[in-house]
């Protein structure tokens, strides 16, 4: 029983801390939002500033550079950790490394992706999303952005003692969240058109289903092979 | 199991493998091109340009067998940690990657006859192209970890979290209705193609197997001498530092 409540207090004492360093100075969060604002409205620069072209795009574009700005951030979701050893600390709690990587799997999605949620209708309003779309855009991204925490956690896992991993990280990251994007955009588009977005959401529900089952496994076997 | 986790067992077994391997896959390749490129009818619709087919279709079949190498070995090494399953992704990898490579291009040379076009964003070709993405991941992964062991270890759980996309791939010519044709030879109700045209391309796909057969039982004996020379380079060097301190 008080082992039960210890393990959760563990738990939550990881997620807490995670998300006080994501924003603290030099802290991930401020950055991959700023990365979200600026690198949406480079677009209108990009393809031109037509309101029927940037309504077509906005959804796609909103959620590219989404999960761009996710990918920047998860370089660093385990190596400060990893370097200065804490870890091998973390490794030892009663919650296990499982528990260590679901925590900060899960404090990354609150500290740096669900922010972006909450920006993406302001967004949207600058790339003329379509009204009937701004509901669906923001229930596709709560359903859909977990699963990039949690297949981002993996390959920032895989890659945590290789030096300058960063880019070998978006390689293998990115194939996996190309369903993702498919399904996510897809739900948007769809209500768009007037057509029944439940299958995409659906879909994009059991990418993040999948990605909760297989995540904390993989990434915590990938952790204890870095720390052997 | 492990009866074949001895290296020099697995040397004697692939020894004797290969001259087979290497026979299958030149007789096959020989007869199965013949009849691809002269000996099979045209199609009424695509003229000669059908026999694109024979190149195209086999090298799809193994970009995804291969994949299936790649999750099976990593499987093994993670669950019964065998030596040779921990090489065995390092070898297929590369083979993979190139057939993927020659299944997006011969697509795409047989797509603008065709189509018109060269490439067209369509789920099936989507989705082979991020297989070969994958390919690429896995390859990069395995020189990025130095620790021969832990990147053999790393690439396994790579690759069945990978297993993922597989069901994409297959299915995605039913989820996308765009370009590409359904399946047509690996049907529950049995092959919708001309028997005429069945039996060349079948015969190609043995003989891209077996090459593959070849290839990989190569790489893996040269992977294993490479790490028995460098095993031994390795103790020869702590000797002569020893004998010479």
């Amino acid at each position: 029983m008080t082992a039960a409540v210890k393990s959760t207090g563990v738990f939550w004492a990881v997620v807490r801390r995670d998300i006080k360093l994501a924003w603290s100075q030099g802290g991930t969060g401020t950055m991959a939002l700023s990365f979200f604002l600026i690198a949406v409205s480079l677009f209108p620069f990009g393809v031109g500033p037509e309101p029927q072209m940037l309504a077509r795009i906005a959804a796609g574009v909103i959620w590219v550079v989404a999960l761009l700005a996710c990918l920047l951030s998860l370089d660093r979701l385990f190596q400060a950790d990893f370097e200065d050893g804490s870890l091998d600390d973390l490794a030892l709690s009663p919650i296990g490394m499982m528990g260590i990587a679901a925590a900060k799997t899960l404090a990354h999605w609150i500290s740096t992706v669900l922010p972006l949620v909450v920006m993406a209708p302001l967004l949207a309003m600058l790339m003329q999303l379509p009204n009937e779309g701004y509901l669906l855009l923001v229930i596709s991204l709560l359903i859909g952005t977990p699963a990039l925490s949690l297949f981002g956690a993996i390959g920032a896992a895989l890659t945590v003692s290789v030096r300058r991993g960063g880019v070998l990280m978006s390689l293998l990251v990115l194939p996996l969240y190309i369903p993702t994007l498919i399904f996510g955009v897809g739900a948007v588009d769809a209500v768009i058109l007037s057509a029944d977005p439940t299958p995409h959401l659906a879909l994009l529900g059991a990418v993040t289903l999948v990605g909760i089952v297989v995540s904390p496994f993989a990434t915590a076997a990938a952790l204890r092979l870095s720390l052997e | 199991m492990h009866r074949f986790a001895n290296p020099a067992q697995f040397n004697r077994l692939a020894d004797k493998i290969l001259p087979w391997a290497i026979a299958i896959t030149v007789i096959t390749l020989v007869v199965g091109l013949y009849y691809a490129l002269f000996a099979s009818p045209e199609d009424y619709q695509q003229g000669s340009s059908v026999r694109m087919m024979y190149v195209h279709v086999p090298a799809a079949w193994m970009a995804m067998f291969v994949y299936g190498v790649l999750a099976v070995s990593g499987f093994v090494a993670l669950v019964w940690k065998h030596p040779l399953a921990l090489i065995s992704g390092k070898a297929a990898a590369p083979i993979g990657a190139v057939f993927t490579l020659l299944a997006l291009i011969t697509g795409s040379l047989w797509g603008k006859p065709m189509w018109g076009t060269y490439w067209e964003w369509d789920g099936r070709m989507t989705s082979v192209l991020v297989l070969f993405f994958f390919y690429l991941g896995y390859m990069a992964l395995w020189q990025g970890i130095e620790d021969e062991d832990k990147a053999g270890k790393a690439t396994s759980i790579l690759a069945l979290v990978g297993v993922v996309n597989l069901p994409i791939i297959k299915f995605s010519v039913e989820w996308w209705n765009t370009l590409h044709q359904p399946a047509s030879v690996m049907r529950l109700d049995g092959p919708t193609i001309h028997t005429d045209m069945l039996i060349p391309l079948l015969t190609l796909a043995v003989a891209y197997k077996a090459y593959f057969v070849v290839v990989f039982l190569w790489r893996m004996k040269l992977e294993i001498n490479e790490r028995k020379i460098s095993a031994l380079a390795q103790a020869a060097n702590v000797k002569v530092h020893h004998y010479g301190g």
